[in-house]
């Protein structure tokens, strides 16, 4: 008895989750080439510096972005879920802040000690 | 027999927004994710650890690229293939990540109509998903091939940093295994789906439990994180 009502309340769970038209997962696909594209095209072209650094990083972005939030539906998550997803990993940057850090010191030793020491 | 743990809640839960929304929801000795079955959630906390695994991976990366005096080898260059008579840069990646995002679209579209319980497009979707994948895999080996080739190896190469190679070979190596095991999930995932057992509830093999077809979204979950770990790779190694 109890099985039959979790079931059924397992069902209808699903069909309210998802009533996303598939005309938004096209136009979201669409989306994901064109920048693609634009990533690629930053290379064909040569681009460089600053101004490679942010398109790049930009579009990257952009592509994670509407990946994460369409395509693994976590526009329509509860926050609380949100949250514990991607909240940690914004902690990386502050690891990636510390390598760099590190490197640019691993850096000014080397070319401190192999230039003058030979 | 109760053979499964009610996962959703049909009331609606009457939470204060935000903070305190989250506060709320993980307070008191309670479920924290509260319409989220154990499978979803589960895969998405595997899913956070595999983040942290190939954040290390590429920073490991960035940080030997920082730090060496040798010059790095140019991507543009060493991932650029002769089509005709044209020297076109980074072409082979540039299909890659396409094939990578087809997939991904075909997959999301699966999810979709497993949701609406039509068997035959979903098996029809995972299994395009599936060859996607594996053509993926297929371009990536001969990538591999061509640059083991020519001489790269993970401690040295013909064009400068030796670093380069033990970078590559171990983020895209990486990342290749995850696009396999995915094809093999999806491929079973796929024959469950045609079979029907979802409809018929029937047991698995594995558990003896009764399958959903939440699976469909499970299984795309995990697809769509190894589309996403590429994005990050495609710009960070490829286009740095």
């Amino acid at each position: 008895m109890t099985q039959v009502m979790a079931e059924t309340d397992l069902h209808r769970g699903e069909t309210k989750a998802q009533h996303h038209p598939i005309r938004l997962y096209l136009v979201v696909w669409g989306w994901l080439f064109v920048l693609s594209t634009c990533s690629y095209l930053v290379d064909y072209f040569g681009l460089s510096g600053y101004l490679r650094w942010s398109l790049i990083l930009l579009f990257m972005i952009l592509k994670a972005g509407l990946i994460v939030a369409i395509f693994m539906h976590m526009a329509w998550e509860r926050l609380a879920l949100i949250y514990a997803i991607l909240v940690p990993p914004m902690l990386i940057l502050v690891f990636v802040g510390i390598m760099i850090f590190e490197s640019n010191y691993t850096l000014l030793t080397r070319l401190l000690f192999f230039a003058s020491g030979s | 027999m109760v053979d499964m743990t009610p996962t959703h809640i049909d009331a609606e839960i009457v939470r204060p927004a935000g903070l305190r929304g989250i506060v709320a929801d993980w307070s008191s000795d309670q479920r924290a994710f509260k319409n989220v079955s154990w499978g979803k959630a589960m895969m998405w906390i595997f899913l956070l650890s595999d983040t942290f695994i190939f954040s290390c991976f590429l920073l490991s990366y960035m940080t030997v690229r920082m730090s060496t005096v040798v010059p790095w080898p140019n991507p543009s260059e060493v991932f650029a293939l002769t089509i005709g008579a044209e020297k076109i840069p980074l072409i082979l990646i540039a299909i890659m990540t396409f094939v990578l995002i087809s997939s991904s679209g075909t997959m999301a579209m699966a999810v979709n109509f497993g949701y609406r319980r039509d068997r035959w497009k979903t098996a029809a979707l995972m299994l395009a998903t599936a060859a996607l994948g594996a053509t993926f895999v297929g371009m990536q080996a001969f990538e591999w091939t061509k640059l083991i080739g020519e001489g790269v190896r993970p401690w040295g190469n013909p064009w400068g940093a030796p670093q380069f190679g033990s970078s590559f070979f171990m983020i895209t190596g990486f990342h290749g295994t995850h696009v396999t095991i995915g094809v093999i999930f999806l491929i079973l995932m796929a024959r469950k789906v045609l079979r029907g057992d979802f409809d018929q509830a029937r047991r698995g093999f594995f558990t003896s439990r009764k399958g959903r077809y939440e699976i469909v979204e499970i299984t795309g979950l995990y697809w769509h994180f190894v589309d996403l770990v590429w994005v990050f790779i495609f710009a960070l190694f490829y286009l740095w």
